[in-house]
C-alpha cells in the first residue's frame, strides 16, 4: 500500500513514511526522554510510609493497608504497620518513636481528637508528612483523607425521618464511643436533622461502645417500651449487626427502618443490606479512600513540598446502599479480592 | 469442714436472727427487692413479662460466665483468662465454618482447644503453684493472641450459613422463654448438681476453705483443681457460642472490653467470697439479676453512658459497704488473707 501511495502521490508518500516511522518503535533511530518519570520514581524510590491505626484485622484498617501498598510498593515504597491493637496509650507510644526513625510519611488513623495531635504538629514540623485517615485529630495536617461524618449522620437520619412518614415519628439512636471524634460528629448531623423535624420523637440516645451485644441489649429492651418505633439510626454497621439481630427477633424486620454506615466490605455491609438486616447502609468506600492517600503520598513525595505548607482535606464521596443497589458490582468490596490484587 | 453456706462468723449469728442472716448475699437480694418494687412502681413499661423476659436474656451470657467463674472463686482461685475462653474457641467454631469445614468438626476441635486451654491452666495453678490471677492472666493474653495472630483473618468473624444449625442456642424462644434464658438455666442447674451431688464438688468447697486442711485429710486437691480451670474453660466457650449466635457473629475483641470485671462483679456482688469457699449457684443468679435489673432500668430511663457507670459503681460500693460492716474483717481473714 505504500508502494501504492509512492507512485500515485509522491508528496504525500513522502509524509506517510516519516509518519510510519516516527509511529513504529521498532524503526525508530531514537526514543525521546519522557523527561519527568526519573525524577518521580528517584523520590519514591526506598521512602518509607508508616501505618498506625487503632488496629488491624478488621475490614477498614485492612483494607487501607492493602490498598496504600499495592499501589505504592512497585515504587519501591516501604509501608510499615505499627499496630496499637486498640490501645491508645501504645498508638502513641508508636508515633512518638517514628519522630525519632523519620519516615517520609506516617499515615494516622486517631482514636480520638486530642491524643495524637501535638505529636502529629511536631512530626509535620519535622518534616514528615502527616496523613490522617477518616478519623480526624484537633491538628489538621497536610492531608486528611475521609468520611464527612457530619454528611452520614445527616443522611441516616433524613432517611428514617423519610420512613417514619404516617408512622410513629418515634425514633432511637445507637451511638458509638462516646470519646471518639466519628460518634460526636454524626450526632451532630442527626441533631442537624432532627432540629427540622420536631415531629420526630427520639426515644433512646445511648452509647453501645461500638459492641454488637451491647446494641443487641439496648436495641430489644427499647423496642419492648416501644414497638411502634418506626427507625434507628446506628453509628456502624459492625455494631448495627446487634441492633439488627434485635429487630429480627422482635419480628419487626420491614417495620423498624434501621439506618448505619460503615467500609463497604461485602459481608458486612451488602450481604446485610440483601438480608434485610439494614435499610440503608451509607458506605465510605474503603479503596477509594485507599486510593485517594496513594495518590496523596504520590504527588508530596514527589513534588517535595513541605510538610504542613498547605493542609486540606479530601472528603470521600459516600455510597448508600441500599436493596436498589446491593447486588450491583462495584456497590461493595471484597477484603480477599483486595488483598490478593496481582 | 464447716456447712458451705456460712458466713465468716455463723456460730455467734445464726441464733440471733435466722429470718434474715446479713451475709453479702442476703444484702444484695434485698438491695435487688428494693429496686426491682421501686423500678416496678415508678418505672413505666418496667413490670411486663416481655420485659422481664428481655432483663434476663440480655444478662444471660454474663451469668453463664458467672456460673463458670464462681466454680473457681469457689476453689479459691480467679480466671481471669475467661474472655478469651469465651472468645477464641467459638471464635475458630465460626472461621473454621467459613473455611468450608463442617459443624461438627469444627466445633470438636474448639472443645480440644478449650480443653487443652483448661488443662494448661489447672496445670500452671495447681502443679507449678504459679498464683491464679498470674497464671491466667499470661494464658488469657496467650490465647487471645493465638486468636488474632493465627486462627481468625478479622477481629470479627462472621456468621455464615454453614453455621445456621447452631442458632437455636442464642435465637428464638422455646415455651415461650428466649433460648439464652434457657442456656443460662440448663448451666446453672448443671453447676448446682455438681457443687452439690458430687464429690468433688464437695472436695472444691474444702479446697477453698483451706487448702492445707483439705490435703492433710487426703483430698487429691491437685486434680480437683485442674479440673476447676477446664470446667470454667469449657463454661466460657459454651458462653461464646450462645453470645455468637445472639449477635449472628464472633467479635473477639471482645477480649479486650471490661467484660471481665462485670464477671467478678456479678460473682461478688452475689457474695461468694474471693477467699472460698462459700456461696453457690444462687450467689450468681442474684448477682446477675441485680446488674440485669439495674441495666435494663436504666436503659428504659435512657440514662447516659457515663450515668449508668457513676450508678454502677455506686451501687457497688453500698454493697461492699454494708458488707464490711455487717462482716468485719475478723482472725480467720487476717490469717488467709483475700485476694
Amino acid at each position: 500500500m505504500a508502494g501504492l501511495m509512492r507512485w500515485t502521490i509522491p508528496v504525500f508518500a513522502g509524509f506517510g513514511m516519516l509518519a510510519l516511522m516516527a509511529a513504529t518503535p521498532a524503526r525508530a533511530q531514537q526514543g525521546l526522554d519522557e523527561p519527568f518519570q526519573a525524577q518521580f520514581n528517584k523520590a519514591l524510590e526506598g521512602k518509607v510510609v508508616a501505618y498506625v491505626p487503632v488496629a488491624m484485622n478488621f475490614d477498614l484498617t485492612e483494607g487501607w493497608y492493602a490498598g496504600v501498598k499495592h499501589e505504592l510498593a512497585p515504587y519501591g515504597v516501604k509501608v510499615e504497620v505499627r499496630d496499637p491493637n486498640w490501645s491508645t496509650n501504645a498508638g502513641a507510644q508508636a508515633v512518638t518513636t517514628l519522630l525519632s526513625e523519620k519516615p517520609a510519611v506516617i499515615i494516622v488513623h486517631n482514636p480520638d481528637v486530642q491524643t495524637y495531635a501535638k505529636l502529629l504538629q511536631r512530626a509535620e514540623k519535622e518534616g514528615i508528612y502527616i496523613i490522617q485517615i477518616n478519623m480526624g485529630s484537633a491538628y489538621r495536617s497536610t492531608v486528611f483523607v475521609g468520611a464527612n461524618w457530619t454528611e452520614i449522620g445527616e443522611r441516616d437520619t433524613t432517611a428514617v425521618v423519610d420512613a417514619c412518614k404516617g408512622k410513629s415519628n418515634k425514633i432511637a439512636i445507637i451511638q458509638g464511643a462516646l470519646s471518639a471524634a466519628a460518634s460526636a460528629y454524626t450526632l451532630k448531623g442527626v441533631e442537624n436533622v432532627l432540629a427540622k423535624h420536631p415531629e420526630i420523637q427520639v426515644v433512646s440516645s445511648q452509647a453501645a461502645d461500638w459492641d454488637a451485644a451491647k446494641a443487641k441489649a439496648i436495641t430489644q429492651t427499647v423496642l419492648k417500651q416501644h414497638p411502634d418505633i418506626c427507625g434507628i439510626v446506628g453509628f456502624w454497621d459492625g455494631m448495627d449487626i446487634g441492633t439488627a439481630a434485635a429487630v429480627k427477633e422482635g419480628g419487626l424486620t420491614g417495620k423498624v427502618f434501621v439506618a448505619t454506615s460503615g467500609g463497604g466490605e461485602t459481608r458486612g455491609a451488602c450481604d446485610q443490606v440483601k438480608a434485610g438486616a439494614f435499610d440503608l447502609d451509607v458506605s465510605y468506600d474503603v479503596p477509594t479512600q485507599a486510593a485517594d492517600m496513594a495518590a496523596m503520598i504520590k504527588w508530596l513525595l514527589a513534588s517535595g513540598m513541605k510538610a504542613g505548607e498547605t493542609k486540606s482535606s479530601i472528603y470521600t464521596t459516600l455510597i448508600p446502599i441500599t436493596k436498589a443497589n446491593a447486588d450491583a458490582p462495584g456497590t461493595c468490596w471484597s477484603l480477599a479480592a483486595m488483598q490478593n490484587k496481582p | 469442714m464447716r456447712d458451705r453456706n456460712d458466713g465468716p462468723s455463723y456460730g455467734r449469728r445464726v441464733t440471733a436472727a435466722v429470718w434474715f442472716r446479713p451475709s453479702q448475699q442476703n444484702i444484695v437480694f434485698a438491695l435487688f427487692a428494693v429496686l426491682f418494687v421501686l423500678f416496678s412502681l415508678f418505672l413505666h413499661g418496667f413490670l411486663t413479662t416481655d420485659n422481664m423476659l428481655t432483663l434476663l436474656q440480655n444478662v444471660a451470657v454474663l451469668g453463664i460466665l458467672g456460673l463458670g467463674m464462681a466454680v473457681v472463686v469457689i476453689g479459691r482461685g480467679i480466671d481471669i483468662s475467661l474472655v478469651a475462653s469465651l472468645a477464641v474457641p467459638p471464635g475458630l467454631v465460626l472461621q473454621m465454618v467459613q473455611n468450608g469445614h463442617s459443624l461438627p468438626y469444627a466445633l470438636l476441635t474448639a472443645f480440644a482447644l478449650s480443653l487443652a486451654f483448661g488443662l494448661v491452666n489447672g496445670w500452671l495453678i495447681a502443679y507449678a503453684e504459679v498464683p491464679s490471677l498470674f497464671a491466667t492472666l499470661a494464658t488469657g493474653l496467650f490465647l487471645a493472641g493465638l486468636g488474632q495472630v493465627a486462627l481468625f483473618k478479622l477481629d470479627v468473624v462472621q456468621w455464615s450459613p454453614g453455621m445456621n444449625a447452631l442458632t437455636v442456642i442464642g435465637q428464638g424462644t422455646i415455651a415461650g422463654l428466649p433460648v439464652p434464658i434457657l442456656m443460662f438455666g440448663l448451666t446453672a442447674i448443671a453447676v448446682m448438681l455438681f457443687l452439690r451431688l458430687t464429690r468433688i464438688g464437695t472436695y472444691i468447697y474444702a479446697i477453698g476453705d483451706n487448702p492445707n486442711a483439705a490435703r492433710i485429710t487426703g483430698i487429691p486437691t491437685r486434680p480437683a483443681i485442674v479440673l476447676q480451670y477446664v470446667l470454667a474453660a469449657l463454661v466460657g466457650a459454651f458462653a461464646g457460642l450462645v453470645l455468637a449466635a445472639s449477635v449472628n457473629s464472633m467479635p473477639t475483641r471482645i477480649y479486650n472490653s471490661t467484660l471481665i470485671y462485670d464477671v467478678i462483679l456479678v460473682v461478688v456482688l452475689g457474695g461468694i467470697g474471693l477467699s472460698g469457699g462459700r456461696g453457690g449457684v444462687l450467689n450468681v443468679v442474684i448477682g446477675t439479676l441485680l446488674i440485669g435489673t439495674m441495666l435494663n432500668a436504666m436503659t428504659i430511663m435512657d440514662v447516659s453512658y457515663s450515668g449508668q457507670n457513676l450508678i454502677k459503681g455506686l451501687v457497688l460500693l453500698v454493697a461492699i459497704l454494708a458488707d464490711s460492716f455487717v462482716n468485719p474483717r475478723n482472725e480467720e481473714t487476717a490469717q488467709q488473707g483475700d485476694i
